[in-house]
């Protein structure tokens, strides 16, 4: 069944909210207008006003209330607009979510899932086209997915929620129309990365939103005879580094793609576990394609220019393999 | 504003007031044995003591039950040890131990204790609204007669988080109730330099919340008033705000070398010393001897010392447990 990337989570959390009254939704017009990307769309008619819960404009406020009813025996699902507003609630989510087992030696657990759009492309400018999933990366105590296929969107929400500790799910603001086919099984593990192309010449290491423009990149090498392969992180924390470094053994060579920005970026980590568990494996010197270190412009052109693109990606692999 | 009970003879029995008195002693003679142990260096990293601000945790917490939630500050000792975490496991905690109440993981500033709904030990200042908020919002959708008491310091009313969790809870109608314990200083600068607006009542009172503001100095006022603000949160009808007025004897931590306010003034307010204006009424009013305090008093003692050698004796974790409780065990995935 073909499905859109906005529909997997709609119906993902359908699930969850029909299938366990301590699971509700909270946050930035999630009720009435059915969420900013139509994801919670029929909810508040369906499950009512207490389980589908409008927030007023406090992030802070609504992610520690999710914190604290996470708690008291609930299992929220807090949503927040984009990763630049969650700035907002980093407090809460670090301070308190990430360091509470930890810091009250080991009493309690927070079960939050915390749900928000990241990512550049829709010309949204500096403030809402940001990708911060490394900063959430680096945050003992928080585990970070970034589904980038249909399955991943469908399934991923089932086992962040049995998770006792908080998740955090970013969902990239260009896949939302992204239509694909829903294989029949689609639950999935919150542990793993997955190759998404098998290849022998190079890996491609990606995750969110540049997963669809590193297959596309991988396509266009194919045709000039280079087999990629290409590894979907799905994970940002723990990283997967065994599957990564698997395949770059194979491999001998990989590009990281990363909508991030290069300094201090999840591309540099992964390049680092590589360099640590594989560097006599390698057969030439790493690279990545982040994104300019630039606020993400405006004007399109800018905008695109600022970001990691399937012919940057497809120029790299040609400059490391010297074709 | 909601005001008061009026101030009379003491409206209880004997043994109530006794228990109150000695659960004042408590904190008073714990904290002070902590600032000698810090002098020791037995104690480390910050310690901030609640001495002069007793009656707000004790005549606050014994108006609660042990099935509701508390959420406290960083100046928490004394709210931990009235709700019932055992001293020896909060001076355990202080020296960083294992047998403490966060495995000597949180410190001063974290004590937790899950078997009284102890929440902690918050250190960032307002952190605790919003989790209180998300508390009383599971036990109202889980149909729950449970009161949610989260404490701060007039400080957090300068943050945002106090803003948002005073407009949540009133908007969902949720059972928390703020306990405000206006010390007048948020570390060290007073309320009159940080805040235009200094009377905090007004602030709630915006959010459509009943407020009330009792004397901390006065274990009694205290306490009668927040029967009223209990009672008024249990029977759902949503937060109440109490702000208890009263004032720190020490240094914000043992770091502070007091510049920003007057030694005339901290003199001043000893003089309203919640332990002995209470033992004072109580001795007036026949309720209490000068021999049935020392006798309190040489209890507390004892339960300080003897908390001391437990702390002492305790082992350290190990670290090979470093990494453990940074993730639930038998995480899902």
């Amino acid at each position: 069944m073909k499905m859109s990337y906005r529909e997997a989570i709609r119906q993902a959390m359908h699930e969850a909210l029909a299938a366990d009254p301590r699971v509700f939704l909270m946050g930035e017009d999630v009720g009435k207008y059915g969420g900013t990307y139509a994801c919670s769309k029929g909810f508040l008619e369906e499950f009512g006003p207490e389980r589908i819960r409008d927030t007023p404009l406090s992030e802070l406020g609504f992610v520690g209330a999710g914190i604290g009813a996470a708690l008291g025996g609930l299992r929220p699902i807090v949503e927040v607009m984009t990763v630049n507003f969650s700035l907002l609630a980093l407090d809460q989510i670090v301070n308190t979510a990430a360091a509470l087992r930890h810091m009250s030696g080991g009493q309690f657990s927070v079960p939050l899932v915390l749900r928000m759009a990241t990512g550049a492309g829709r010309q949204l400018a500096a403030q809402h086209s940001h990708s911060l999933e490394n900063w959430y990366a680096h945050i003992p105590g928080i585990k970070v997915l970034a589904p980038a296929t249909i399955a991943d969107a469908r399934g991923m929400l089932a086992p962040a929620l049995a998770d006792p500790d908080p998740v955090v799910i970013f969902e990239h603001a260009q896949l939302y129309n992204l239509e694909e086919e829903l294989p029949e099984d689609f639950h999935c593990g919150i542990a793993s990365a997955a190759v998404r192309r098998e290849g022998s010449a190079v890996t491609l290491i990606t995750y969110g939103g540049s997963l669809p423009k590193t297959l596309a990149a991988a396509e266009e090498l194919a045709g000039g005879g280079i087999d990629a392969e290409v590894i979907d992180l799905r994970v940002l924390r723990p990283l997967d580094a065994a599957t990564l470094c698997a395949s770059v053994k194979k491999t001998r060579r990989a590009v990281v793609i990363d909508e991030g920005w290069r300094s201090g970026s999840l591309a540099a980590e992964v390049m680092a576990r590589i360099v640590e568990e594989a560097f006599f494996d390698l057969d030439a010197p790493l690279r990545r394609v982040c994104s300019e270190e630039v606020p993400i412009p405006y004007a399109k052109h800018m905008e695109e220019a600022a970001l990691p693109q399937t012919s940057r990606i497809v120029a790299a692999v040609r400059e490391l393999l010297g074709t | 504003m909601i005001q008061p009970p009026p101030s009379g003879p003491v409206p209880w029995e004997q043994d109530f007031a006794r228990k109150l008195l000695f659960d004042m002693l408590r904190i008073r003679r714990m904290e002070e044995k902590c600032a000698e142990l810090y002098g020791e260096q037995k104690i480390r990293g910050f310690l901030h003591l609640y001495i002069g601000e007793e009656a707000c945790a004790v005549g606050s917490l014994h108006a609660l039950v042990p099935d509701d939630n508390i959420v406290a500050t960083y100046r928490e000792h004394g709210h931990a040890l009235v709700r019932g975490v055992s001293m020896n496991a909060i001076m355990a905690e202080m020296f960083g131990k294992r047998d403490g109440c966060s495995r000597g993981r949180g410190g001063s500033m974290h004590l937790f204790d899950a078997a009284t709904r102890f929440y902690g030990g918050n250190a960032i200042v307002g952190g605790g609204l919003p989790l209180a908020a998300g508390f009383a919002l599971a036990d109202k959708l889980q149909n729950k007669q449970r009161v949610t008491a989260c404490f701060f310091g007039e400080g957090a009313i300068a943050e945002g988080a106090f803003h948002e969790a005073m407009n949540l809870a009133a908007l969902w109608q949720l059972p928390v109730l703020f306990c405000c314990e206006n010390n007048l200083y948020a570390m060290g600068t007073a309320l009159a330099r940080s805040q235009a607006q200094t009377d905090l009542c007004a602030k709630a009172s915006a959010y459509g919340m009943p407020t009330m503001a009792a004397d901390g100095m006065d274990v009694v006022a205290v306490h009668e008033a927040t029967k009223l603000a209990v009672r008024h949160v249990r029977d759902g009808l949503g937060p109440f705000f109490l702000e208890c007025r009263t004032y720190r004897f020490r240094a914000h931590s043992m770091f502070d070398p007091e510049l920003y306010r007057d030694k005339a003034e901290v003199e001043q307010w000893k003089q309203r010393g919640p332990l002995h204006t209470f033992s004072a009424r109580l001795k007036a009013e026949g309720k209490l001897t000068e021999d049935a305090f020392l006798d309190l008093d040489a209890k507390a003692n004892a339960e300080v010392q003897a908390a001391v050698a437990f702390a002492e004796a305790a082992p350290w974790e190990s670290i090979e447990d470093l990494l453990k409780d940074v993730h639930t065990p038998g995480a899902t995935s």
